[in-house]
């Protein structure tokens, strides 16, 4: 039965697709949209001489792709305008730094959301120059907002009126309630500028915040393409002093589990601990349709994420608060 | 998936997977004429799947799924799983197609010239083309058609054509012998029926036409004929499109050399036999039926 590693092992070994039949062709497919990495399985297998209906689609994912990295361009390139008079740092995150630094992490990567990171003595400026040029709350919901506020890295997400496009303005990469401190200022005063005005974490800092993202905050979803982000940034930037900086984000130990991770799935690691082995089952717990499967295990990260996000007696309030106005909400309707 | 059907519509594979057989053994048996993917390779997937492992059995509600998908699709009853896999194929279509600029718009071909019907639903444009594939016109399809930007060709896209409320009577009394799907009545769309397109239809679907005319009919007036701007017609067909922006610079030069080369007209009528007779007359006035399109 397949699962996401058929998408590995065709990330890992192009030319072993080569003997894929029909339905494994299918199903690898399936699962690449499912994981969002299809532009990047199709720039992976770019130089392969594939069966011809494999290639149409393959050809669309990169054309798809290519328009994709277009729009986040402009859009970190709208940002830049409207904060530049602001004379504060602004560092693009995740794909859209990926895709500005061209690195090969960009390569026909899904890019959703602009993620920007700011000082968060500048937080409030930054909201109201965005609110006076077009981007509008998502979330009307006082007790969303406030939580936000008061809790998160993060400002609440923003949408663009017009080219309903949504902004994360972080101040931090994990949430305030979180167990794990990163340092915010050395994040920036490290960051590189790569054309005027523009800057992306260090290359150090970018693999850190992966490994946060991954392993100190969510419940996995997309863990597949945040470690090949993680594999390509190895590749192209080595790892040398890596460790230390991670050590100095309270990350150490995250930072270890994404090397050795991406190692098993996309590089030449061979056996894996009980333990990751148990996060690999997660990743790649999807079918040959690119359905979900492995409820049992999706449920018992999902709690997991929240565990680690918050205090228990914090998580407790917080899912009463939320259940209690989920409850009403469904008695409304 | 427990039953699963494949099938090539057009240029575009799909595989089309259920929890239960009955919606399979329809698409098989309306899609039995069709290929199947090129190189058996599906373009899209498509799940019909009971949200919760009681609702296969008790009251069985279908769920859509697929590659690309809408939030909050409602489900609907295991009568109408046909439905259910029309709409996952179309909303595949809509959401993930790159290939093609869709427009939302039936096609029909003569002489090597396709003539695009668009407009709000309700409009005529299913009953039109179906009408007018019934009276020596190639149909090329009642939901997209598929614009080439590289080479500013229409592709055929023709499934089962999906006909709505007094629609169905008006094309059964014309279709004699022809095949349909089951009536289900009460969807959220009213009472459909499908039609299959005629085996030359099918046979053809690989055949591409050149664009040479686009109409916007309107049903429920005065018959009238009259030129669309090309700037109007621009303004209109990008809101026919479902992937108009995600296409970025391609579909906007495809629709621009689109609007240029060919003429749009609109054509208001009261009832089905002045909407042909207008069609067939703007189609000679247009000069798409002699060399000069």
């Amino acid at each position: 039965m397949s699962d996401g590693w058929l998408l590995a092992r065709a990330l890992r070994s192009p030319g072993q697709t080569l003997e894929l039949d029909a339905g494994a062709w299918t199903d690898l497919l399936a699962i690449a949209r499912a994981e969002q990495m299809i532009g990047t399985l199709a720039h992976r297998l770019n130089a392969l001489e594939l069966p011809g209906s494999v290639q149409r689609i393959l050809t669309d994912a990169r054309a798809s792709a290519e328009q994709g990295r277009v729009a986040a361009l402009w859009e970190a390139e709208v940002a830049r305008r409207v904060l530049a008079p602001l004379g504060v740092p602004v560092v693009l995150l995740k794909g859209t730094a990926f895709v500005a630094a061209g690195l090969k992490a960009g390569q026909g990567r899904s890019i959703g959301d602009l993620d920007i990171l700011v000082p968060r003595a500048a937080i409030d400026a930054v909201e109201k120059a965005l609110l006076r040029n077009g981007w509008e709350w998502v979330k009307p919901d006082p007790y969303d907002d406030a939580y936000y506020r008061r809790w998160m890295h993060e400002l609440p997400p923003l949408i663009h009126r017009d080219r309903d496009r949504m902004i994360d303005v972080h101040h931090t990469i994990l949430p305030l309630t979180a167990r794990i401190t990163p340092d915010a200022d050395a994040l920036l005063d490290d960051s590189v500028e790569i054309a005027p005005g523009v800057r992306t974490l260090s290359p150090n800092d970018m693999l850190v915040h992966a490994a946060a993202h991954l392993f100190a905050d969510g419940d996995l979803a997309g863990g597949m393409r945040n470690l090949w982000d993680v594999h390509c940034l190895i590749e192209e930037y080595g790892s040398d002093g890596l460790m230390v900086r991670a050590q100095q984000h309270g990350l150490g130990r995250e930072m270890k589990r994404a090397l050795r991770l991406a190692s098993a799935l996309y590089g030449d690691a061979e056996g894996v601990s009980p333990v990751d082995w148990l996060y690999l089952r997660r990743m790649t717990a999807r079918d040959g349709w690119g359905r979900p499967r492995r409820m049992l295990v999706r449920q018992a990260f999902y709690i997991r994420s929240h565990w680690i996000r918050m205090p228990p007696t914090m998580l407790a309030r917080h899912l009463w608060t939320k259940w209690r106005k989920g409850a009403a909400d469904r008695g409304s309707a | 998936m427990r039953h699963a059907f494949s099938v090539r519509i057009g240029p575009v594979g799909f595989r089309v997977g259920s929890d239960w057989r009955a919606p399979i053994d329809q698409l098989a048996d309306l899609y039995r004429d069709y290929p199947p993917p090129d190189d058996g390779v599906a373009d899209f997937n498509v799940r019909l799947f009971a949200a919760r492992p009681w609702r296969r059995f008790i009251r069985p509600a279908v769920t859509i799924g697929g590659d690309f998908m809408l939030p909050d699709a409602a489900p609907l009853p295991l009568a109408q799983g046909l439905l259910a896999a029309e709409m996952g194929m179309n909303l595949q279509m809509a959401l993930g197609q790159r290939r093609y600029l869709l427009l939302h718009a039936s096609a029909v071909e003569r002489d090597g010239r396709a003539l695009l019907m668009t407009g709000v639903s309700g409009a005529g444009k299913s009953t039109l083309a179906a009408l007018l594939s019934l009276r020596g016109w190639r149909l090329m399809g009642d939901e997209f058609a598929l614009l080439d930007p590289a080479t500013g060709m229409v592709h055929a896209f023709p499934r089962l054509v999906s006909l709505k409320n007094k629609a169905i009577g008006v094309v059964e009394r014309a279709a004699a012998g022809h095949r349909f799907g089951p009536l289900m009545a009460g969807t959220p769309k009213g009472d459909i029926r499908h039609l299959v397109p005629d085996p030359a239809a099918i046979a053809a679907m690989s055949v591409p036409a050149r664009p040479a005319l686009i109409l916007f009919p309107s049903y429920g007036y005065a018959p009238a004929t009259r030129q669309i701007p090309q700037i109007e017609s621009f303004v209109r067909l990008t809101q026919a499109s479902t992937n108009y922006v995600a296409m970025g610079e391609r579909g906007f030069s495809a629709l621009t050399d689109l609007v240029k080369r060919v003429p749009s007209l609109a054509i208001d009528y009261p009832d089905t036999d002045t909407a042909v007779a207008l069609v067939e007359d703007a189609w000679a006035n247009a000069g798409a039926a002699g060399c000069a399109a």
